[in-house]
């Protein structure tokens, strides 16, 4: 007897204690259901429902997760902080956030702020969401295995101070980042301390400061992305293992402002991608044993600009075709190599057809050193006198660096 | 003013008769023809013929002006026993030199960029700026060729003067201001640059274009400022200003010594 009510009050237990994921509730949210707000359904909600909220407006922010479930908007309801608080902040693991508009986080310059936070959680998704006018869109500290895909976060701060990032990751491992379009806010897409992420297709632009910008974030993949009109373009700093593919770079103009700025990057490869119209194309600071290849340099200001303390990089077969300046230095003594690139500016021969050119080519013309050290110089581009001096000086090369020249360029556009 | 109309009606059929004419409008045509058809896309047409713009007009203006005049001497004496004022003669001859120079320059670089260049808003301002640069400079320096040939009378001296003068505006000047702003590095020299700029036609002229061309060079901190004074209403006033200015300068001075000359 005493056997059989302990099976049974053991059935009992495992029966009640799973019942939630065998039965898992669909709970509606909005006018006419049983719940009039998010809240309330969260309260009746235990893991595993999925909670179904109707078109409409909403103005109950901050609501606190803090059960597994998903909340999926039917309709486009809109969810408001007021310029106050917080939009939706996720504590459990297993949450799911999906096709709602949140607008509005306050800005706060003590807290970080977000539309969407997840705080110490695993496997959440965040997807087809519409984020409007917040100070953080969505912030992930302390995350790992989630997705943040397909959602729309739009900002239209004007100052630096005043504005958050549009996708905030930090001390998170193992994030897919795909196919979002992140657009006025302060960096577009902010890694620091993260491992193993995956960036892709997403689209930055018109961010007040950088469309991407990582520090520590090693063994990181960014593919097919787009990062356009940032104040000051893409800035990724004291990483390894990173790889960078396929990525567009384009119309990042200003003083500072570089289409990448690769700052104590090390073993990382960097081809593919397109660098269109920026001030500075690619601008290289302390980084090490980077591999720069198959990349298509069009019609920028200066298409790469490489500090000395630069070593063992190698740029091969890119293109770099309508640069005001090819390649910027800033020191006579170079360590990098660049072999089998096209350059639009070189004018030698190729006697065995092998497609290479016989004699090599200095990327680093004497004028783009006298601007580097006199920058109102650059009044003088394409003067006919210094159009002289630099055909003086490939000649007879004195302050240009000597072994900074492509041995082997190409004859051909690489297709 | 009628009589200013003839005689560049009648100086205009007697331009137009000579073969120089008509090789400076074959150069145009066939290289830009060339340009269209070789080297791909547009802005790099647009650079090409920039640099030719900035150098071989003038070089052309100013020798042919040079040439022009001299050859004139006994047509100007002999129009200047009729009653016609010098000032008329000269402002004639001037201008029909001046007009059909650029007449030709036009058609040789419009013609081929309408049969082959891609014709749409970015590129046409462009290229209406180069041919506008393209005209004003012709203006400027067969002005300066003219004030050349009349303050000297021997004809190798004023050959020899008027190509000095290219020399030092095409190349000379620049170089001097580079030196100079190398050895005053430290000091901030946004604003004399830009003076420098508008002293020298041939630099005032290709900033222009530049700040359409090189856009993204330019946009560096010292490019901001140069963007900020050519790239808004008032630079560019300014800039076309100081441009007429070089043409009225040595076009007044040159008509001034013509008056008083003892021909």
């Amino acid at each position: 007897m005493l056997t059989a009510l302990k099976i049974f009050f053991f059935c009992f237990f495992f029966l009640f204690a799973n019942l939630n994921y065998v039965f898992a509730k669909d709970i509606f949210v909005g006018k006419g259901e049983k719940h009039l707000t998010a809240a309330s359904a969260l309260k009746a909600a235990e893991d595993g429902d999925r909670i179904f909220i109707k078109g409409g407006y909403y103005s109950e922010c901050p609501i606190i997760i803090d059960k597994s479930v998903s909340i999926i908007g039917i309709d486009n309801p809109v969810f408001d902080a007021l310029s106050k608080d917080e939009g939706f902040i996720i504590r459990a693991d297993n949450v799911t956030i999906k096709g709602i508009t949140i607008q509005n986080s306050g800005i706060s310059y003590i807290e970080d702020k977000a539309a969407v936070k997840l705080e110490s959680v695993s496997n959440c998704v965040i997807e087809e969401n519409i984020l409007l006018n917040n100070f953080f869109g969505i912030y992930l500290s302390k995350v790992s295995n989630s997705a943040v895909k397909k959602n729309r976060i739009k900002a239209s701060n004007l100052k630096e101070t005043a504005s958050g990032n549009g996708i905030h990751l930090w001390n998170s491992n193992n994030i897919i980042i795909e196919n979002n379009s992140i657009e006025g806010h302060r960096d577009g897409i902010y890694f620091e301390f993260v491992k193993k992420g995956e960036i892709k297709s997403n689209i930055s632009y018109k961010n007040l400061r950088y469309g991407l910008h990582f520090m520590f974030s090693d063994s990181c993949y960014y593919a097919g992305n787009t990062f356009k009109e940032n104040g000051a373009g893409v800035a990724v700093m004291y990483t390894k293992k990173v790889t960078m593919t396929d990525n567009l770079f384009v119309d990042n103009w200003g003083s500072a402002s570089y289409g990448l700025l690769l700052k104590e990057i090390s073993d990382s490869e960097v081809y593919g991608n397109k660098f269109t119209r920026n001030t500075i194309g690619l601008y290289s600071e302390g980084s090490n044993r980077v591999k720069i290849y198959r990349n298509d340099f069009n019609q920028n200001g200066w298409a790469v600009r490489l500090m000395a303390n630069s070593v063992d990089n190698v740029f091969s077969k890119n293109n770099f075709i309508g640069n005001s300046f090819d390649v910027a230095t800033n020191s006579q003594q170079h360590y990098n190599k660049f072999i089998n690139n096209y350059w639009d500016n070189y004018k030698g021969y190729d006697l065995n057809k092998d497609g290479k050119g016989d004699i090599p080519f200095r990327p680093v013309r004497l004028y783009s050193m006298i601007v580097a050290n006199t920058p109102t110089a650059l009044i003088f581009l394409r003067s006919l006198f210094v159009d002289v001096l630099d055909v003086a000086e490939r000649a007879l090369p004195s302050i240009t660096p000597k072994t900074l020249t492509d041995e082997a360029p190409l004859m051909r556009k690489r297709l | 003013m009628e009589t200013i109309l003839k005689i560049i009606k009648y100086q205009l059929r007697d331009v137009l008769r000579s073969k120089w004419l008509i090789a400076y409008l074959l150069f145009f045509l066939l290289l830009t023809y060339g340009l269209f058809r070789f080297a791909g896309d547009d802005s790099r047409v647009i650079i090409s013929l920039m640099n030719v713009v900035l150098i071989i007009i003038p070089l052309v203006s100013c020798i042919y002006g040079t040439i022009y005049f001299y050859n004139s001497k006994e047509f100007i004496l002999f129009m200047l026993s009729q009653p016609i004022e010098r000032s008329t003669l000269y402002t004639g001859m001037w201008l029909s030199i001046a007009i059909s120079l650029s007449v030709s320059f036009i058609i040789g670089i419009t013609v081929p960029y309408l049969l082959l260049g891609q014709v749409n808003v970015q590129n046409l301002y462009t290229f209406a700026l180069l041919a506008a640069s393209g005209i004003l400079l012709t203006f400027i320096f067969s002005s300066a060729a003219f004030l050349v040939a009349v303050t000297n009378s021997d004809k190798a001296r004023g050959f020899g003067i008027s190509l000095l003068l290219w020399l030092f505006y095409a190349v000379v000047f620049d170089g001097i201001i580079l030196f100079t702003m190398i050895s005053f590095n430290d000091y901030p020299l946004e604003t004399p640059a830009l003076i420098a700029t508008l002293l020298n036609p041939i630099d005032s002229a290709r900033v222009l274009i530049l700040l359409k061309l090189d856009i993204s060079a330019l946009m560096g901190y010292t490019g901001a400022v140069f963007q900020k004074f050519f790239g808004n209403m008032l630079g560019i006033l300014i800039a076309i200003f100081s441009l007429i200015l070089w043409i009225a300068l040595p076009f007044v001075t040159g008509l001034k010594l013509f008056k008083g000359k003892d021909l």
